[in-house]
């Protein structure tokens, strides 16, 4: 990479993330002005974006080429009060805890007491509504760890950009709102009021960003007329005209769209704490049309286009995610805001969607080495080899990025929850793992869900050990069954109950966001939110998808096989035996630990004894979840994937009869418990792929790879069939760490000598000594395959 | 345990003894392999890295605790072995893999072998044989239709020294890669490069000579001496004799990948 990104890569490495009030400050500024009690919602929220963005400072960094922060300044992290006020305690909290903080300086707490806190306190967040609406069973099962809660501190998203901004600039889809207002029918529709109201909003959005984009060029042309290198006055002089073409106009060179997108980045990251930040997706199809057309024309070169994608590249990094407390910051521990930048795949008419842009795209990843964006390949059995194995030599530096994706399973997944063929070829994965069909549809994550806790419930009757409290059903004391069967129904039958308290729960979280935080800006943006006059947050998308996201596959296998085996099939020990253990964390039941741990038949070892306990867990879950309503119009989906939220879970689930001790982390993804996979890489993949993965809207599997596996071009080779292979079992996704426990071990001894060791989580990658201790042992635990 | 209950369903078919079968084995031939150990081996070389390979019985040997004992080896049925190779189909087709035979030396258990590799044709499954090729001809003609791949020990010329390094006679494992090679089979030599014992310059300009009178042969593995298999001895309570030796240098490896590439070999690390 030149000096300039070197530069700029290195200011993105160094700045310490810091929290800043400005947004919060110019929200409640507008909050308290008159206008904003004298107009509907939606053209509140859009009014409230647009003061936000005609105030706000604006940031030009040194020698940058692509212009705006999220903050004021890179690694500058806005709060949004509007659905999750700190308190002061909270402030101190982000501040002084080891992992993940925020500089919070004096003056951003001064400001929150004065002006912030006094305004947003006692039941004017989002956070206060939802927890005032749900119900006392939903509150209990929270509280215990049965499930989490996405929408609680931050906004509905999840979503990625489709092509509309490299057809349209934001004067045509101001046309289109406009085309949408005339065609609003208000002697039949009852909803024409309410429809005008939002596509008002979305038309203000529209305004918004241009308005922003103009400051911009306006500043611009002042420092290149300052500017005493000719060079870069001619650079900034540039960089004003392209602000005053994008957003309004339709791009018309690769610096213009990578422009235009990192605005739109900007607005939908500004007007709300969306999760998953937001995405450009499918970048080397987006770009490749004008990264051809100016290479052919001779207006731009392969070295002009790397540099400008470097400098895209550093805007990600510098944005860290939203500061999160509580809850929300133990499910997702990580700076990272999951960006997913897709490459490979197929196009819309099936075919090989891989292009030169598509290898220039992983040359930066390699070169740039940042945790943001994340990074993937969809995986098409159309693809060339080429793209795998360059992705594999990325993969072998110990990066963890990029993560590998089946392009056909996500097609077919899609499929098989009603999108068009042509909406599933355009889409591909977001956030950790998550299918979408890119630019038309709103899916959102609600919750994680922890089905080893639904078993520790159903053994205590109802009762949660770690409180004493009842907060399940009565399905039986477990003593008294007399066979496996008798347990599974239990089981099952508390399953069902704590899936109808999250999804009561989501269909009113649902409708608080639909009715008091309409996104006018996201809206304009994914289709057909203009068309249906309809907002993201209340069903305008014309696809809407909720997840829950199960958690803990290998774990609650292992413990559902650990009683079959032990109890039930070898009486090896008595129900109440195994109760009284658990009980007392295996205090005194050392040997009958070490059985369960050593002697017992584990999930991972292609062993369908264990195996086939999976695929009914995965079947009940399915069926407690798939097709059921939403309030969008759309449905219940499931998907498997942990961020960091199994050490959260494992915290609060006691002794479990797979041998994990009380607070231990939980198996993450559909991967196996950490350790209990012994046949090697085609063993796992044989376990993982008997759950039927099509049915799901994403699987995350972590291995872990001792480098000399990956050393030789014969080793790549054969690693790119392992994973070939285990697309052809119809799974969706496979990541690797190519790192030794070793390595990791002194990486938690001297932590200073090991600053830039980057690891696999969990869906995406982080700074090994930014984990969590307990999430460091627990990646250091998982098992390493090594050479034979 | 798991074998007791993976196996539950004995089948009468012929039984041999095996010590492991490992899965995504890379090194034992093209693609991905699943490699069975069978156990029990005529040889007893010096530098042996997997000595529980050799007695032909299950036997006991210390845990790595230290603290119980734990049976090397096991009685199964051609069935059972073909059920484990089954479950990593999909991989050996996807890679062009395979099964291959190890041990031990396979050939010392020829009929449990000869209807493994027959059981593999049926399932169209390529076939690589890792020996040490001390057997008599009969038993290699028995079965060498049906292997695709020789993996071919080949360690010293001189047999005075062979004998006293592998305890037998490298004769009839000089004829028999003589005969195979006559034959037109597919036989990649493998060298164990051992300093001081194998990799003396007269024994690679002998090895260099003999193999010159082989018709097809052109391909040979360097097996690089290594440590890992040292904690075994402990476990079996065997003599080390090689505790002090180190492997060879990657200097040494490269003088040696010169040497037979210069001869028309066509040489590589590892296999």
């Amino acid at each position: 990479m030149n000096e300039r990104i070197t530069k700029l890569r290195e200011q993105s490495l160094e700045a310490r993330p810091w929290l800043d009030p400005e947004r919060a400050e110019l929200l409640t500024q507008f909050y308290q002005s008159d206008i904003a009690d004298r107009v509907s919602i939606p053209v509140k929220r859009a009014l409230a974006f647009k003061y936000i963005l005609e105030n706000k400072k604006l940031c030009i960094n040194d020698g940058e080429l692509i212009v705006g922060e999220k903050g004021s300044e890179p690694k500058a992290a806005p709060t949004y009060p509007e659905l999750c006020v700190h308190s002061l305690k909270d402030l101190e909290i982000l501040n002084s805890r080891e992992k993940i903080s925020f500089n919070i300086s004096e003056e951003t707490r001064k400001i929150y007491s004065n002006t912030i806190i006094p305004f947003w306190e006692n039941g004017r967040s989002i956070r206060d509504i939802i927890f005032q609406s749900v119900s006392e069973q939903w509150k209990a099962a929270y509280e215990a760890g049965v499930f989490t809660e996405f929408q609680e501190q931050r906004a509905p998203g999840h979503t990625v950009l489709g092509d509309v901004i490299y057809k349209k600039g934001f004067i045509d889809l101001k046309e289109d709102i406009q085309q949408s207002i005339n065609n609003l029918d208000f002697y039949n529709n009852p909803e024409a009021f309410d429809k005008r109201e939002e596509l008002k909003a979305m038309d203000i959005a529209a305004d918004t960003l241009i308005t922003y984009a103009s400051r911009y060029s306006e500043v611009l042309k002042e420092l290149a007329r300052e500017e005493k290198d000719s060079n870069r006055s001619k650079e900034l002089l540039k960089m004003s005209e392209i602000c005053q073409w994008v957003p309004a106009h339709q791009p018309r060179t690769l610096w213009e769209a990578l422009q235009y997108y990192w605005f739109v980045h900007l607005g939908v990251t500004i007007e709300l704490n969306t999760w998953d930040s937001f995405n450009p997706g499918r970048l080397d199809q987006h770009l490749y049309p004008f990264y051809k057309k100016e290479l052919e024309e001779g207006t731009l070169t392969e070295e002009e286009a790397i540099e400008l994608l470097q400098a895209f590249w550093v805007k990600f990094n510098n944005q860290p995610a939203p500061p999160k407390v509580g809850v929300t910051a133990q499910e997702s521990n990580t700076y990272t805001d999951f960006t997913l930048i897709n490459i490979g795949g197929v196009k819309e008419d099936g075919s090989d969607a891989t292009n030169e842009l598509s290898y220039l795209l992983l040359d930066i990843i390699e070169e740039m080495r940042l945790l943001q964006p994340s990074s993937m390949i969809q995986l098409s059995k159309k693809n060339p080899n080429r793209l795998i194995k360059r992705a594999l030599k990325i993969i072998k530096t110990g990066y963890g990025q990029p993560s590998i994706f089946n392009c056909e399973a996500i097609i077919q997944e899609m499929i098989r929850q009603g999108k068009s063929l042509k909406d599933a070829r355009n889409g591909g994965a977001s956030g950790c793992v998550e299918t979408g069909a890119f630019g038309t549809e709103c899916y959102i994550l609600t919750g994680y869900f922890n089905m080893p806790k639904v078993l520790e419930i159903t053994l205590n009757n109802g009762m949660d050990p770690r409180s004493g409290k009842q907060i399940g059903l009565k399905t039986g004391d477990p003593t008294l069954f007399s066979s496996f069967e008798d347990l599974y129904a239990a089981y099952e039958k508390q399953l069902r109950y704590f899936i109808d308290i999250k999804i009561h729960g989501n269909n009113i979280i649902e409708r608080i966001y639909a009715k008091y935080m309409p996104a006018p800006f996201l809206s304009l943006l994914i289709d057909d939110c203009i068309a249906n006059g309809s907002d993201y947050n209340a069903g305008g998308a014309r696809y809407n998808t909720s997840y829950i996201q199960g958690v803990g596959l290998g774990s609650l296998t292992d413990s559902l096989s650990s009683i079959k085996y032990n109890v039930y099939d070898n009486n090896f020990v008595s129900m109440t035996e195994l109760l009284q253990a658990l009980n007392t964390n295996f205090d005194g039941f050392e040997a009958l630990r070490s059985r369960f741990v050593n002697e017992t038949p584990k999930y991972g070892n292609d062993d369908d004894y264990t195996d086939s306990i999976t695929v009914r867990i995965f079947e009940s879950f399915f069926n407690a979840v798939d097709g059921r309503p939403n309030t969008k119009g759309g449905h219940h989906r499931i998907n498997l994937l942990p961020t960091t939220v199994h050490v959260y879970f494992g915290k609060m689930t006691g002794a479990m009869p797979d041998g994990k001790k009380s607070r231990e982390p939980l198996s993450e993804g559909i991967s196996p418990v950490q350790g209990a996979d012994r046949n090697g890489p085609t063993a796992v993949i044989k376990s993982v792929s008997k759950i039927d993965h099509l049915k799901t809207g994403g699987t995350l599997l972590n291995q872990k790879f001792t480098p000399q596996l990956l050393s030789t071009e014969e080793g790549i080779e054969k690693l790119m069939h392992l994973v070939r292979a285990h697309f052809r079992l119809d799974s969706h996704h496979i990541q690797f760490n190519v790192v030794t426990a070793d390595t990791l071990r002194k990486a938690q001894m001297s932590p200073e000598k090991y600053r830039d060791l980057i690891v696999r989580v969990a869906g995406y990658s982080d700074y090994f000594v930014d984990l969590i201790p307990e999430l460091q042992d627990e990646i250091i635990s998982r098992t390493e395959h090594g050479s034979i | 345990m798991e074998a007791s209950r993976k196996f539950e369903v004995m089948k009468t078919k012929s039984k041999g003894v095996i010590f492991d079968i490992k899965k995504y084995a890379l090194h034992d031939g093209p693609g991905i392999r699943t490699t069975v150990f069978l156990k029990g081996c005529p040889l007893n070389c010096w530098w042996c890295h997997n000595p529980e390979g050799q007695n032909p019985e299950p036997e006991r040997i210390w845990n790595n605790q230290n603290t119980q004992r734990e049976i090397i080896g096991r009685e199964v049925s051609v069935d059972e072995v073909m059920a484990e190779i089954e479950k990593d189909l999909i991989f050996y087709d996807e890679s062009n893999g395979g099964v291959t035979f190890s041990g031990g030396e396979p050939l010392m258990q020829p009929v449990f072998l000869d209807h493994l590799l027959i059981a593999c044709q049926e399932q169209d499954l390529s076939t690589t044989l890792d020996t040490c090729g001390y057997a008599s001809w009969e038993t290699i003609e028995r079965i060498k239709e049906k292997v695709d791949i020789f993996l071919y020990d080949l360690k010293m010329i001189d047999d005075t020294k062979h004998k006293k390094y592998t305890g037998v006679s490298v004769v009839p494992i000089l004829s028999n890669l003589k005969k195979l090679d006559l034959e037109g089979k597919n036989i990649i030599i493998r060298l164990p490069v051992i300093s001081g014992i194998t990799d003396t310059e007269e024994n690679i300009s002998q090895l260099i000579k003999w193999t010159s009178h082989l018709q097809i042969v052109k391909e040979i593995n360097l097996l690089p001496f290594h440590k890992s298999g040292f904690s075994k001895y402990i476990k079996l309570n065997r003599e080390n004799k090689l505790l002090d030796l180190d492997p060879p240098s990657q200097e040494r490896l490269d003088q040696l990948l010169d040497t037979f590439r210069s001869n028309g070999f066509t040489a590589t690390i590892g296999g």
